[in-house]
């Protein structure tokens, strides 16, 4: 997971990836808030009249086998994907922060069981693991959330470990024990604001792996569940009729890329921001 | 090699394979329904599920059913597929080989698109073409496994002809024909991954001074590039290889349900949907020592490699 997000930053590298990328990024957060403005038909009533419309003036991305607006489902959908994306890595990056905190300043023994829990987190495939863990709490959202943050806050507290590690033996950290500020105030006030950016980076890149994963759990039966619209729902539900209505799955996955692409973007550019400061 | 090194590596995948085991005890216990009821079924007598109950050891304490656990484990016994009516080592060893083969075809894929690709961004850093091979693995990137499968499969495999549409085959080339397009899948994002890391270290080799000596003493170009850069370059890629064996294995989860190919990751899915939960247990096992195996051999490959390795 961490590489494949290592990966996703810096492949587009211009400036201007952050102002395409964050303004692609502000449409969809739009979108997610007020769905109901942009799509133009009900994304849940059915219409027998309309089944399996291929895409014209009226329904941009044609209709489903049970008459839906496609384009109102990708449309809702954007609510819960980008739901996936906040939620499902909110707990890991603050609980990972503290336990990086405090494994990485203090050490001993804490850092030491902390070591182990890498150890098994990575020796886990953590796509493999997830599923297991909601096989277990059983399909649907919540328990896919709770899935993935039982694994994933370990990345983030590898991370901000990393980092207060090299933090603490700078000059300004020891200025700042010099000086005879509390550790408290060393810690929250100096080093983390010091440590936190490669974590914020690590963060947006998380989020669009978050909806890769969480679409793919959605695509296997084992996230969002049917009649909520997901993108990767979408697709599964559209799979049978490839071959006769195309259109089904093509679109709700454009809109992955679309999100995928944005965010990385979006994170490439912070990226670049960061570095320019330091 | 260091010869200590070795050892030391050695010694720690010990409580890491006991860590595992801890783990999947801990998952199994966690699981709705005991196992007595699912091989007895609800409507036995309390005389019925005693005796299970001590054939099992579930009357004993959690220690001494964690003893009997690891007993079962080391003698290759990880109990019963309830669908299946099969053990779950003999489906394992039959699914097993089909998941190597399938991954073993995206890594080579992964290799024979990314090597070219990442050499010709590298050596043209920056330009229009760098950007847009960029940019189209990162288009590749953000796609999700299923729908780039699903895409392959409806295009190139139902509409086209080209491929078959699912299954592994019989003999060997009807492997390669069948796993083509699901390893093809898989290589869409892994080659995306080792583009990216083979382009930068090569960029850095490039850059390190050795490089300029060669070039300095006369070198071709050519030579350069294959003997200096790119073999400096393909140690990262090893390593990189064996840390993506997990994401290799989660994806080969995907592909082989979108493909109805019979391996491991298809048996996981299917034991989900089946609450076959001695198949999911076994399965997570394995394949979780399958990753630390893996990373044990990157390991000792890349300090044979570079002998700046465990130096520490």
């Amino acid at each position: 997971m961490t590489f494949l997000a290592l990966t996703m930053q810096n492949v587009t590298r211009p400036r201007w990836t952050l102002v395409v990328g964050s303004v692609s990024l502000l449409v969809m957060v739009l979108i997610a808030i007020v769905p109901q403005v942009f799509a133009p038909f009900d994304p849940i009533v059915m219409d027998y009249t309309a089944i399996m419309q291929s895409p014209s003036a009226a329904h941009w991305f044609g209709t489903d086998n049970f008459g839906r607006d496609m384009f109102s489902r990708v449309i809702w959908a954007t609510r819960v994907d980008m739901q996936i994306a906040i939620v499902s890595t909110l707990f890991p990056i603050v609980f990972g922060t503290i336990v990086g905190i405090l494994t990485g300043y203090y050490g001993g023994w804490l850092d030491a069981i902390f070591g182990r829990i890498v150890d098994l987190t990575v020796t886990f495939p953590f796509f493999v693991i997830v599923i297991a863990i909601v096989a277990v709490l059983g399909p649907g959202l919540l328990n896919m959330y709770i899935a993935i943050a039982v694994i994933n806050w370990v990345f983030y507290a590898r991370l901000i470990r990393a980092e207060i590690r090299v933090q603490k033996q700078t000059d300004y950290a020891a200025a700042a024990r010099v000086l005879g500020y509390s550790e408290r105030r060393l810690v929250l006030r100096h080093l983390l604001p010091n440590a936190i950016t490669p974590v914020l980076v690590y963060w947006v890149t998380d989020m669009a792996l978050s909806i890769l994963l969480g679409s793919s759990l959605g695509y296997l039966g084992l996230g969002a569940q049917p009649p909520t619209a997901e993108w990767g729902v979408l697709i599964a539900d559209g799979k049978n009729f490839m071959n006769t209505g195309w259109w089904m799955s093509v679109f709700p996955g454009i809109a992955i890329v679309i999100a995928g692409v944005s965010f990385s973007m979006f994170g490439d550019g912070l990226a670049d921001l960061f570095r320019k400061r330091r | 090699m260091n010869l200590n090194y070795v050892m030391v590596r050695l010694v720690q995948i010990v409580p890491t394979f006991f860590l595992i085991m801890v783990v999947i005890f801990v998952l199994a216990r966690l699981l709705p329904g005991d196992p007595t009821s699912a091989i007895l079924g609800i409507r036995a007598t309390d005389e019925a599920v005693n005796r299970i109950n001590a054939e099992l050891g579930l009357d004993r304490s959690i220690p001494v059913q964690f003893w009997f656990f690891l007993q079962h484990f080391v003698q290759g016994d990880l109990g019963d597929s309830i669908v299946l009516k099969v053990s779950v080592m003999q489906l394992i060893v039959e699914r097993l080989p089909v998941t190597v083969f399938l991954t073993g075809l995206a890594a080579l894929l992964s290799i024979i698109i990314a090597i070219p690709t990442a050499i010709i961004s590298a050596i043209k850093r920056d330009s229009l073409l760098d950007n847009g091979i960029r940019a189209s693995f990162q288009v590749g990137l953000s796609m999700p496994v299923f729908y780039v499968g699903i895409l392959l499969l409806t295009f190139l495999a139902a509409q086209l002809g080209w491929f078959p549409v699912g299954g592994f085959g019989n003999t060997f080339l009807q492997h390669l024909y069948h796993l083509f397009l699901p390893a093809l899948t898989l290589a869409f994002s892994l080659s995306a991954v080792l583009m990216r890391n083979l382009r930068s270290s090569i960029i850095d080799v490039l850059d390190a001074e050795y490089v300029d000596f060669a070039r300095a003493k006369g070198l071709r170009n050519r030579l350069v590039l294959t003997r200096h850069v790119l073999r400096n370059a393909l140690i990262s890629t090893v390593t990189l290889f064996g840390l993506n064996i997990g994401f290799l294995l989660g994806g080969a989860v995907i592909t082989e349900t979108v493909f109805a190919i019979p391996g491991v990751g298809r048996l996981m899915i299917d034991s989900i949907y089946g609450r076959d939960y001695p198949v999911l247990q076994g399965l997570t096992m394995v394949l979780a020592l399958i990753v630390s195996v893996v990373f044990l051999i990157t390991d000792l490959v890349e300090a044979s490699l570079d002998p700046r390795v465990g130096r520490e």
